[in-house]
């Protein structure tokens, strides 16, 4: 079943099309990539399916509701979070008082918020940090702290923009369980990402954007073999 | 009909003349935002400053203020690029939960001003009486059967084209000079232009320097027709605010645009309204302006530029 | 012992009247409670949800005018200010949220400043309803100061408790959750509008109280003293700006210092005149090197003395 349908979205910024003529749609359950190169509009696409843009054209359905035009914290409401690639925790605040800050969304008691920011920690791998103050926190795990706080609303999908970005080996594989972690607990994911091993390993399909257009959608393996796709890649390196 | 008419007219002249040196502090002011993302709410006491100065080298040494765009613009460069190095970057570069601790600041820096001009001159009212004060061009003078009268304040005019030729040089400036280009490409993107080698903290600090400057250009050109007293800074740096959300932040064609069309509200206000209203006039332009057209008149002319 | 510090400060606070102080030293310490109050309030809003607001004296002036006029044109006691301040001062706080919750940065300032001189502007000039520039006299209550001392030392002690309250709860979450970044927040299910609404007018209303108690106290008010910039806006971020921004005790020890020493300065022989300067000056040093406030940086204020006893 299609959770969330992105339909014939374009998205105009004063005469530039950001955003031309995108289909696709997430299915339950699944991990889906959005890749592509710089500037390709994988951020705005995020932006539209969160509720930050309205789409110019299109529509965006979750749960075959439209929800595009409703305010961000409306479609949090209805089970999409999302995190962000520049990561700004509440800085002066301990790690556990960011995740129960977002956990009160679904309880009305700060007991019942904390008991549910204690779990997100302890699946996150942050539950030795909860105390920190998370200003402090090394880079992997301020990202690992931006997916605890969106897994704090109990979505049903979930849309990570560059949670691996900048993470050592290590952390990598950290983050790689924690996403296999919430893909069992039934939660669809939908990612941008430029770390190529990760998307290949994790994705069960890939969606790839170039200069505000779909240019392919697959699996991995298919993915890989589309020469538009290797193009698009090639070309911005030899350009660049 | 023809009373109406040259009641309509004199005030639009006086609004423009008004206008354009409004545009002048409000061009100081939007440098200022632009570059650094400042509210400098010490603008209108650095115009205050440079007004005293005009004013005792008139008194002292008979110097006209129009001379003393020499002068005083020079030694508030100077005092600019002072109070940014020593006082507001060390600011800037200071964590602290809310980003608006350089707006205290300015206000101590102000504060501070305000106070010296107090203990050192007084808070008289002073004045620069120069002989051409009431000087005026009259419309009857050159064409005999007008059925109206229109006169132009000399030194109202003077000052007004003397703001034009700033303005313009300043625009030359900004396009043209490897140092404007620099201020620019700082005020679009800081970390971009650090990246192509522009020194940016050198930047900064001549930004604030070239904004006093400007502002203390429109005290000398104000003092010839205008009082001056200590706590007339506030004022100043109110309309600046006006000038540059009207005009768009950081915008110097937006700025100049922002004092004129003030400068001609604040007369028609003033006409037909009733002087005291005046300046709420100037704060509804205000709040409409950031209500309505966030971006300034800039952002208009953006639009029209994109369309074509 | 740290839990009961501020029951152990309240209890201190309402014994002080009866050791016999001077009126003088009562009207400071009223004015300096006062102040407590105006920049708790102020901090809620600004402080815990970051909205920095530069147009305060709109409510402080606002509450003023409802206790004065409820005397002048009404022949009600001056006290009924309070409670009628509330429907008027938070209708204008929801109208202004209207238009300037939406901004941002050095918009949200500039626009709050403007909003605070159109109120005095306003005042000044609709002279059937205020008596414009002539201002608004009454009867005060009491001559003794005692009395106005346990009101406004009441109102603030149920300002800290309900701004402690709040900061507790899911509501204070929000609010820093707002301030660190308003984007984050708004993705993470929360209504920043909502809650940058709430937050700017329960700051209103408290900062009505304290102007409506400012008529009670004072006795007469006027635009340009009430509605002003300068010595009510801008005094009250520094208040709390120099105390500690989201902190609890920010609010009260930034008004002690902004109160006490403005007196002492005023007051010394020769400098009395450049008390601006001083005080500019002290603003300034406060702000370069406790950028978070006496409170807020009271570790590097503790780093700073222990240095110089280390030297000693």
């Amino acid at each position: 079943m299609a959770l969330l349908t992105v339909d014939k979205v374009s998205m105009f910024f004063g005469g530039l099309a950001a955003l031309s003529n995108i289909s696709f749609s997430v299915e339950q359950g699944e991990i889906l990539a959005l890749i592509g190169p710089n500037g390709a509009g994988k951020t705005t696409l995020f932006n539209v399916v969160n509720g930050f843009y309205k789409p110019s054209r299109g529509e965006v359905r979750f749960k075959d509701r439209t929800v595009s035009g409703l305010k961000p914290h409306q479609i949090c409401r209805l089970g999409v979070a999302r995190t962000f690639q520049v990561v700004k925790p509440l800085q002066r605040m301990s790690v556990l008082d960011n995740v129960i800050a977002s956990a009160f969304l679904r309880s009305r008691t700060k007991a019942g918020a904390e008991r549910r920011a204690l779990e997100i920690l302890e699946f996150t791998g942050l539950m030795e940090d909860r105390a920190m103050i998370s200003k402090g926190l090394p880079l992997g795990k301020r990202k690992r702290l931006e997916i605890a706080r969106a897994l704090a609303t109990e979505p049903e999908l979930i849309l990570l923009d560059e949670s691996f970005a900048g993470l050592n080996p290590a952390e990598l594989d950290v983050s790689i369980e924690i996403i296999k972690g919430i893909k069992k607990k039934g939660v669809t994911i939908m990612i941008i990402e430029h770390h190529m091993k990760v998307i290949m390993s994790i994705s069960d399909r890939i969606v790839v954007l170039n200069y505000g257009q779909k240019i392919a959608e697959g699996t991995p393996a298919e993915i890989s073999a589309n020469p538009l796709v290797v193009e698009a890649y090639l070309g911005e390196a030899e350009g660049a | 009909m023809w009373v109406q008419l040259e009641v309509f007219l004199q005030t639009l002249i006086s609004g423009v003349l008004l206008g354009g040196l409004y545009a002048l502090i409000g061009l100081g002011m939007t440098l200022i935002l632009g570059v650094m993302k400042i509210i400098n709410l010490t603008h209108g006491q650095l115009m205050m400053v440079a007004m005293y100065v005009a004013y005792w080298l008139f008194t002292l040494f008979h110097i006209d203020p129009y001379v003393s765009l020499l002068i005083a613009p020079p030694l508030l460069f100077l005092l600019g690029m002072f109070l940014q190095k020593t006082l507001i970057n060390p600011v800037l570069r200071v964590e602290s939960i809310l980003p608006h601790n350089q707006v205290i600041l300015t206000v101590g820096i102000g504060m501070v001003l305000q106070n010296l001009a107090t203990i050192f001159f007084t808070s008289d009212y002073k004045s620069t009486p120069v002989d051409y004060a009431t000087d005026a061009w009259y419309l009857s003078d050159y064409w005999k059967d007008a059925p109206f009268e229109l006169s132009l304040s000399y030194p109202w005019t003077v000052s007004f084209l003397l703001a034009v030729g700033i303005t313009t040089a300043l625009w030359f400036f900004l396009a043209k000079t490897d140092t404007g280009k620099s201020i620019r490409a700082t005020a679009q993107d800081r970390d971009a232009a650090a990246l192509m080698g522009v020194n940016v903290g050198l930047m900064r600090v001549i930004t604030f320097g070239l904004g006093s400057a400007l502002v203390a250009a429109a005290g000398c050109l104000f003092i010839p027709i205008y009082y001056l007293f200590p706590s007339l800074g506030s004022q100043f740096t109110l309309i600046a605010f006006v000038i540059t959300i009207l005009g768009g932040l950081g915008s110097t064609m937006g700025a100049i645009l922002g004092g004129l069309i003030l400068g001609v509200f604040e007369s028609m206000t003033a006409t037909y309204v009733g002087m005291g209203w005046a300046p709420v006039g100037r704060f509804a332009i205000f709040v409409a302006a950031l209500v309505f057209l966030p971006g300034g008149v800039a952002s208009l002319l953006k639009r029209k530029a994109v369309t074509k | 012992m740290k839990r009961f510090a501020p029951l152990i400060v309240l209890a201190a606070m309402a014994v002080l009247p009866l050791l016999g102080l001077s009126s003088y030293v009562m009207h400071l310490l009223i004015l300096v409670i006062m102040w407590s109050v105006s920049g708790m309030a102020w901090n809620l809003l600004g402080g815990y949800t970051g909205q920095v607001s530069f147009g305060h004296a709109a409510f402080f002036g606002l509450g003023a005018y409802c206790a004065g006029l409820a005397s002048f044109h009404l022949n009600l006691s001056a006290w009924y200010g309070f409670p009628l301040s509330i429907p008027f001062v938070a209708a204008t706080a929801l109208v202004m949220g209207l238009i300037v919750l939406r901004l941002r940065g050095p918009y949200f300032v500039l626009a709050t400043l403007a909003l605070g001189e159109i109120m005095r502007i306003t005042a000044e000039n609709l002279t059937d309803l205020t008596q414009g520039n002539l201002g608004i006299m009454i009867q005060r209550t009491w001559v003794e100061k005692t009395g106005y001392y346990y009101v406004i030392l009441g109102v603030a002690a149920l300002t800290f408790w309900v701004v402690k309250l709040l900061a507790e709860s899911r509501w204070g979450y929000y609010f820093v959750a707002i301030r660190e970044d308003q984007d984050a927040a708004e993705s993470l299910g929360i209504n920043t509008t909502l809650y940058k609404t709430i937050a700017l007018t329960v700051s209103a209303v408290i900062t009505g109280f304290s102007g409506a108690f400012y008529m009670n106290y004072m006795g007469y008010i006027d635009p340009q003293v009430v509605f002003s910039l300068g010595d009510i806006s801008i005094l009250t971020i520094m208040v709390v700006m120099v105390g500690g921004v989201a902190t609890y005790w920010g609010p009260v020890v930034g008004a002690v210092i902004m109160v006490l020493l403005a007196e002492v300065i005023r007051s010394l022989p020769y400098v009395g005149t450049a008390y601006q300067t001083l005080f500019g000056v002290l603003l300034i040093v406060i702000i370069i090197y406790l950028p978070n406030g006496l409170v807020g940086d009271r570790q590097t204020l503790a780093r700073l003395f222990k240095k110089k006893g280390a030297a000693v």
